[in-house]
């Protein structure tokens, strides 16, 4: 009789609560992508990852050999390792594992300038699957299809900076049916693989935490963009960098007062974000970049203009509803499309912008935090779950072609 | 993101022939096109043509210094009317090889990319981007024209809209982060016509109008009221109150300060009279005030004081009379609230006068430092409850009534006055710590004329001389000249265009 009682009352706080929560804070709003409400489901619980122990050469040896590994944008794959070493998603026990991860970090052989070199990429991939496959029977188990990689480099797993070569080199083929984790997306693109997880860049939250303004500071800048417009080191005539598209944002919007776009990085690049209604996102040599984030991060209405292109998290953000989307060939049109966008669409979009957790699912913090981008990872792979009977391989069966590829990928590292 | 120069820097001519082989499907594929516009035999083909063709570029764009054979590519195959691409010069050394893909829509195959491949693996590239399993992709790989549309220019309507939707969003801003329930402000500014009331008056309506809270704005004139600044009220779209005193400002300072005292208890008076509510705030017309100033004076209570930056230099040449003692301990220009590290207001910063005893102006006009009073009253701001006749509830009992003060005619130093008890005072601004308004002093000789409102009617009657006057390179000279062009305008009849050498001024008629 009182355990009703009880129960009753429990519920009818619970009603009473919800919308009293929901009312206190109206200038956010729920976020709920095409695979539902999902930015705050907690993956504990939900899927199992046993992480390999890769001797040091592929991972840890590569990181004291050049700490810059640590800062650059394609930090996520040493911290995504460390995350998950003390992520309670980690199993000891490979039996009961649903996804196995490789710590190979393929994208920290730095040249002295900072920029990574993928020219042994594909050769210490190769390694890292030959050792996993020789030392344990999981991978030749599926022939990899219950594996996941981390490939944050320009055009993902195909491994070149360059896009011509990349699509020439395609995916590595040895990843033919792992699930590739990686920030390069774009639609119908040889390197972008069914099943992957796109995932934003890295970029340092202590240090766009520390650029904070308040809220209250009127936005005043209806345009904002820094950044090259010609890439005067690799084709200084324009056309090829970011397929003319910043080019021509240049040359249409250099005498615009509305676009406050240059060349120069000042020093309050972050709180200038924070002052300005609409951010640009254009392509570089590839179609990803930082800006993203910290347009998110910073509130600022992220203006994307790259065809085709494949956004974080995709199925988990509605991006068309938080993001103006606008074609390449439209960037000449660019002021009457921003200005004609309806005030109530433009304060939806800043609402959406406003909700922590869609700023929190940009992020890589450290410690890992609920929410944050290393478990909307771990919800991608958890969705992609139960893994279908068919993976499983019948014995003596296999799938991959351990030759396939150029000659030079073949040599051992 | 690392990007290395992908082919050696290669001469003009090589590209040249790269590019339009490039165009041709990647048949003649050849990078070597030095050997090949020589070599070429006479035969009549096809391809001793393209040879030709390009070694005729090659030619023309050694001695144009640009890439002539793109232009002529691009203006031939370019077909959409509105857009066109640009062509930029370029120095001969710096190419690379590159595929022309030019911006029309794929309605055939897409081009093939680089030509510095042999041709196996450019076709079976092609085949490889074709095979995507999609048609719909538009997205190629390589050079691309730059879009520019024919007037890139900004049009005014679009900036307009762009504007209205920059106000919708600081309004929402302000809705959500800003002050939550503002109050009306009243302001109160004592003025007076003379040349710089204009000057003065202009920046204090284009700040009030900005206030985005509604603002009262309480005028008392020394002298009454003048058409001089009804006028500037009327076009001021601010509401006001135009209130007389009676006396007219005197010349000195230290009688004007007095004076405008009184002024400014007039001016709470008619608060006290008409019952307003809001925040009281004391706006001197030659101050200079943030906006940040007018969000910060909504979080007081009773009575709330702000530090006052004193520009006291005029920027004249007192700057370098300062002496040895001033150089170590130099005046600190802030007056304002003083506050222990727990923000408890323990007393008041005031402006160092001393230094300045021997050298401040005594008369408004005056070519000297201007020194403000010990406390100004545009540093405080109260509720006007505060004032008012019936004890409203919550009215401390530390504020002396408003009628009593005054009424045995002592002068009224500082609003400090008004209160019995000193440490109730609210200090605002993080305790004191920044500045949101500046006091300043400018102000004209009191005998200068202006133009009655600004307005210069009749027109002047300007003089032009005939001949063109060279720039004068000695005094005398340009003395001489002046009194000429002076004497024109007071006698606007003898309009004479022709120069009279050998004149004196004195003479002239």
């Amino acid at each position: 009789m009182g355990n009703e009682i009880w129960i009753v009352a429990l519920l009818l706080s619970q009603a009473l609560l919800l919308p009293i929560a929901q009312a206190a804070e109206p200038h956010t709003e729920r976020i709920s992508g095409s695979a539902g409400d999902v930015l705050e489901d907690d993956p504990v619980g939900r899927l199992k990852v046993f992480v390999y122990n890769l001797p040091r050469k592929y991972n840890k040896k590569m990181v004291d050999k050049d700490s810059r590994c640590l800062t650059h944008m394609f930090a996520t794959e040493i911290f995504m390792h460390r995350f998950l070493l003390s992520s309670p998603v980690r199993t000891l026990d490979p039996e009961e594992a649903d996804w196995f991860y490789t710590p190979v970090y393929t994208t920290c052989d730095l040249t002295p300038g900072g920029h990574p070199l993928p020219f042994k990429s594909p050769r210490i991939m190769r390694s890292a699957i030959q050792y996993v496959a020789m030392n344990w029977p999981y991978w030749n188990r599926t022939d990899g299809a219950d594996h996941f990689f981390v490939t944050p480099h320009d055009f993902g797993a195909c491994f070149h900076y360059q896009e011509e070569t990349a699509i020439q080199r395609g995916i590595l083929h040895l990843l033919k049916r792992a699930t590739l984790v990686q920030t390069f997306g774009q639609r119908n693109h040889v390197c972008l693989k069914e099943g992957s997880i796109t995932v934003p860049p890295y970029a340092p939250p202590q240090k766009m935490q520390a650029h904070l303004v308040s809220p209250s500071t009127p936005r005043s800048i209806f345009v904002y963009f820094r950044g090259l417009f010609y890439d005067v080191n690799n084709d200084p005539e324009g056309g090829y960098y970011a397929r003319g598209a910043r080019a021509s944002v240049w040359e249409n919007f250099k005498s615009n007062p509305l676009f406050d776009i240059s060349t120069d990085h000042p020093p309050t690049y972050y709180e200038d974000m924070q002052r300005s209604v609409f951010c640009l996102c254009p392509l570089g040599w590839a179609p990803w970049s930082p800006r993203l984030v910290e347009a998110v991060v910073f509130g600022c209405i992220p203006v994307i203009i790259a065809d085709d292109i494949v956004l974080p998290f995709a199925d988990a953000i509605p991006w068309e509803e938080i993001a103006v989307f606008v074609a390449e060939k439209d960037v000449p049109s660019l002021d009457t499309i921003l200005t004609s966008i309806p005030a109530e669409v433009i304060l939806r979009k800043q609402r959406l912008l406003a909700n922590p957790s869609m700023k929190q699912a940009m992020l890589f913090p450290q410690p890992a935090q609920a929410g944050d981008a290393f478990h909307q990872i771990l919800n991608g792979l958890a969705r992609k779950l139960p893994h279908d009977r068919s993976v499983y391989l019948k014995p003596g069966e296999k799938v991959l072609n351990w030759t396939a590829g150029p000659i030079g990928d073949l040599k051992p590292w | 993101m690392f990007h290395s120069n992908h082919g050696t820097r290669r001469s003009a001519a090589a590209v040249r022939s790269s590019t339009s082989g490039g165009l041709e499907g990647g048949g003649v594929g050849s990078p070597a096109a030095s050997s090949a516009s020589e070599g070429s035999s006479f035969r009549p083909s096809a391809s001793t043509f393209w040879l030709l063709l390009h070694g005729l570029c090659c030619l023309i764009s050694l001695f144009l210094g640009f890439r002539f054979s793109r232009l002529i590519f691009v203006l031939l195959f370019s077909n959409t009317i509105y857009t066109y691409t640009t062509t930029t010069t370029t120095t001969i050394t710096s190419t690379r090889t590159e595929t022309l893909t030019v911006s029309f829509p794929l309605t055939h195959t897409p081009p093939i990319e680089t030509a510095v491949k042999p041709n196996n693996s450019a076709i079976e590239l092609s085949d490889k981007m074709l095979n995507q399993g999609s048609s719909h992709s538009q997205v190629v790989v390589g050079r691309h024209g730059i879009r520019i549309r024919p007037w890139p220019h900004p049009d005014p309507t679009e900036v307009m809209r762009a504007h209205q939707i920059i106000v919708r969003v600081q309004q929402e801003q302000r809705k959500w982060y800003g002050v939550k329930s503002p109050r009306p402000l009243i302001v109160i500014t004592p003025t007076y016509a003379r040349t710089f009331q204009a000057l003065h008056l202009t920046g204090l309506i284009h700040c009030l109008r900005n206030v985005p809270y509604p603002v009262t704005w309480i005028v008392v004139e020394a002298g009454g009221v003048t058409n001089e600044t009804a006028s500037l009220l009327a076009r001021s779209r601010v509401q006001f109150l135009h209130i007389p005193f009676h006396e007219k400002m005197p010349v000195e300072w230290a009688e004007r300060h007095l004076t405008e005292n009184r002024m400014r208890l007039l001016g709470l008076r008619v608060i006290r009279e008409r019952n307003m509510d809001g925040i009281v705030l004391f706006a001197d017309d030659s101050n200079v005030h943030s906006l940040d100033l007018f969000d910060e004076i909504q979080k007081v209570q009773w009575m709330g004081s702000v530090s006052v930056g004193i520009l006291a230099h005029s920027g004249g040449p007192d700057r370098t009379l300062l002496t040895e003692d001033e150089k170590l301990n130099p005046p600190i220009p802030v007056q304002g609230p003083a506050c222990n590290s727990s923000g408890h207001l323990i007393g008041w910063h005031t402006f160092n006068s001393i230094p300045y005893s021997e050298k401040s102006a005594t008369f408004v006009g005056e070519s000297a430092t201007v020194l403000p009073g010990k406390m100004e009253w545009s540093g405080f701001v109260f509720n006007a409850r505060m004032i008012w006749k019936e004890a409203e509830e919550g009215r401390p009992e530390w504020v002396k009534d408003l009628d009593k003060i005054g009424e045995n005619g002592e002068e009224i130093e500082s609003p400090l006055a008004l209160v019995n008890d000193a440490s109730f005072v609210e200090p605002l601004g993080d305790c004191g710590k920044k500045v949101m308004l500046w006091w300043m002093r400018v102000e004209a000789r009191a005998d200068s004329k202006f133009p009655p409102g600004w307005i210069i009617d009749p027109p002047l009657e300007i003089v032009v001389p005939s001949k063109r006057t060279p720039w004068q390179e000695s005094d005398d000279l340009a003395g001489g000249k002046l009194e000429q062009d002076d004497r024109r305008f007071t006698r606007p009849k003898s309009r004479s265009s022709s120069k009279r050498k050998n004149t004196l001024p004195g003479q002239d008629n």
